[in-house]
């Protein structure tokens, strides 16, 4: 076999990101505590040129590289878009919050950065293989960020929760991917798609498909295997709970669709019934037990694994129309939990987290402006029209009937009546109770542009929701 | 000669044995990491079988690249454990109870 170059164009903007993580750790030794601020420029600025070499390669063919592990198409990079979006939002927002905790240090910086290379890796994976890897990248970097505040009893036990159950997880989907290799032989997932359809070994394709869809519920953080997601929402610093509540969530769409789709569509009347299972297990679950939380943070966990079931659902149609959905799902989820997390870090200072439910009273009178944002956040979250929550919940909603599973969506939408309580319940601690403490907001001015251009952004995308829907049926490849 | 299935089910058995240390251990965070390892391990053993049985030299490819993650696994997860002995003075698993809802 003749020696190939491989076609390293594809990878560009993953090898940008890559030597821009490099630098920053390099540079960041060499700055003193005041001058740290380049650190965050300098990460900020990655985030900005990734999405101009990715934006400006943008095209609708699908190109193969790396002997068929690593793939090019709209889908990837539309998320890709995405996840520079919320990393840059996460940074902006996380700047006060790290620096008045004496938090503001290049690791969170670099870690990020490795994230965000890892949820590239992950999105544009075609083999087993770089899946494998782009998730331990990604989630390495995340433990490692959850333990950050290293003299906080709650984030050590939250990172030591995160990392045992993660790496069960992990251990899960690598079993299933060894016994997918054993039973088509290949590691490619076009390869594998092929194998499946002319397969004869369908037992073991099935045994490894279980392992994978628990690997992948534990990462997703769907009902049974939700147990980390409170406890490190929790224990976490909430500029890295803000890391964790959206990017990756973008990124564990594309793992799925990647694996469920590209390499397993053969088994899809197998893993339907899986996803079925645990989508209804999850808003169940997430709905009813985010009534019961006192802690904001612990509360929104709740919430997001609610929202991992309506994802699943659109998943789960195994259509074109299903996956552009559920990718518009995830997308709107990811913008609104950034809104809802950064509302945290804007009322908190130091030694004051502002992640108890109590905190939120009279927000009204201390600021309406801001009430308002957390308003439109909490009804986009809860499905109200005419958020983009909303228009989520109803392109979710729709595919299902598409595919004659009514039944399914009229419990999706019980679950969602019930989910509306927790969410309204904020909005009338906000409007309706006495302010425990009136001091002022106090936060940068980029904190606040950003976060109601974010706010403002879900109501303006909620009114106007016919491009990004186009925007993700187009990068699925359905028109 | 021995079979592929003897192999699975060394494997198989290993993987079960991991994962009931994960879940039945109540004492101590090490056994915790150790039962991670052998996880690995056991998915090792399975990809190496498949491999010379089907004599296709990936599947040996990537149990190098589960080693190398492995080992780096490892190392975050014995530094966590380091600041949460600092922390806590314990490593006991059911001491680790503060974050409740």
């Amino acid at each position: 076999m003749p020696f190939a170059i491989p076609n390293y164009n594809v990878a560009i903007p993953e090898m940008f990101v890559l030597g821009m993580a490099c630098l920053v750790l390099i540079v960041d030794l060499f700055l003193t505590e005041r001058s740290r601020t380049v650190t965050y420029l300098l990460s900020q600025a990655t985030m900005v040129g990734a999405a101009v070499l990715t934006l400006t390669t943008y095209s609708q063919e699908v190109v193969l590289a790396f002997s068929g592990t690593f793939v090019r198409d709209a889908m990837g990079d539309v998320l890709k878009a995405f996840i520079y979006l919320s990393a840059f939002i996460v940074f902006l927002y996380a700047k006060p919050y790290l620096q008045a905790r004496k938090l503001f240090k290049g690791e969170f910086y670099v870690l990020g950065l490795f994230g965000v290379l890892g949820m590239m890796v992950l999105v544009s994976a075609h083999s087993l293989l770089t899946v494998y890897l782009g998730l331990e990248l990604l989630a390495l970097s995340l433990y490692a960020m959850v333990a950050l505040q290293r003299d906080s009893i709650f984030a050590s036990e939250s990172a030591m929760k995160y990392f045992i159950l993660g790496a069960l997880a992990s251990g899960m989907l690598l079993y299933g991917m060894s016994m997918l290799y054993g039973a088509t032989g290949s590691l490619d997932l076009g390869e594998i798609s092929r194998e499946v359809a002319t397969t004869k070994m369908e037992l073991v394709m099935v045994f490894g498909l279980v392992f994978i869809v628990v690997g992948l519920a534990f990462k997703l953080g769907a009902v049974p295997f939700h147990m980390w997601m409170p406890d490190v929402y929790q224990g976490a610093p909430t500029a890295v709970t803000l890391y964790i509540a959206s990017a990756p969530k973008i990124a564990a769409f594309a793992m799925v669709i990647r694996l469920l789709n590209d390499g397993l569509y053969g088994l899809h009347m197998h893993w339907q019934d899986m996803l079925v299972i645990l989508a209804i297990l999850s808003m169940a679950v997430g709905n009813i037990f985010a009534i019961a939380q006192f802690n904001l943070k612990r509360m929104l966990a709740y919430s997001t694994i609610a929202h991992m079931g309506y994802l699943l659902l659109g998943i789960l149609t195994g259509s074109g129309d299903g996956y552009a959905a559920a990718m518009f799902y995830t997308l709107s989820y990811a913008l609104m939990s950034l809104g809802g997390f950064g509302m945290i870090i804007l009322l908190s200072r130091a030694g004051f987290e502002a992640d108890r439910l109590d905190d939120f009273k009279g927000l009204n009178e201390r600021s309406p402006w801001y009430a308002f944002m957390m308003l439109i956040l909490m009804f986009s979250m809860a499905g109200v029209p005419p958020f983009l929550g909303f228009w989520a919940k109803v392109s979710v909603l729709r595919e299902l009937i598409h595919v004659d599973m009514t039944w399914l969506a009229i419990v999706a939408v019980v679950f969602s009546i019930i989910g509306a309580f927790y969410y309204l319940r904020i909005v009338k601690l906000m409007y309706f109770d006495k302010a425990e403490d009136n001091s002022e907001i106090k936060q940068d001015l980029d904190l606040h542009v950003a976060l109601s251009a974010n706010s403002l952004g879900i109501l303006v995308l909620g009114i106007m929701p016919g491009p990004l829907m186009a925007l993700c049926a187009s990068a699925i490849g359905v028109m | 000669m021995i079979q592929l299935s003897d192999y699975l089910i060394v494997s198989a058995i290993l993987f079960g044995l991991s994962v009931a240390g994960i879940f039945l251990n109540r004492k101590n965070m090490i056994i915790l990491l150790m039962s991670i390892e052998l996880m690995l391990l056991a998915v090792n053993i399975n990809f190496i079988a498949f491999s010379y049985y089907l004599g296709d030299t990936a599947g040996q490819v990537f149990v190098f690249f589960i080693l190398t993650v492995a080992a780096a696994e490892a190392a975050i997860g014995l530094a966590i454990l380091v600041v949460l002995f600092r922390n806590r003075r314990t490593i006991n698993v059911q001491d680790m109870d503060s974050l409740k809802g």
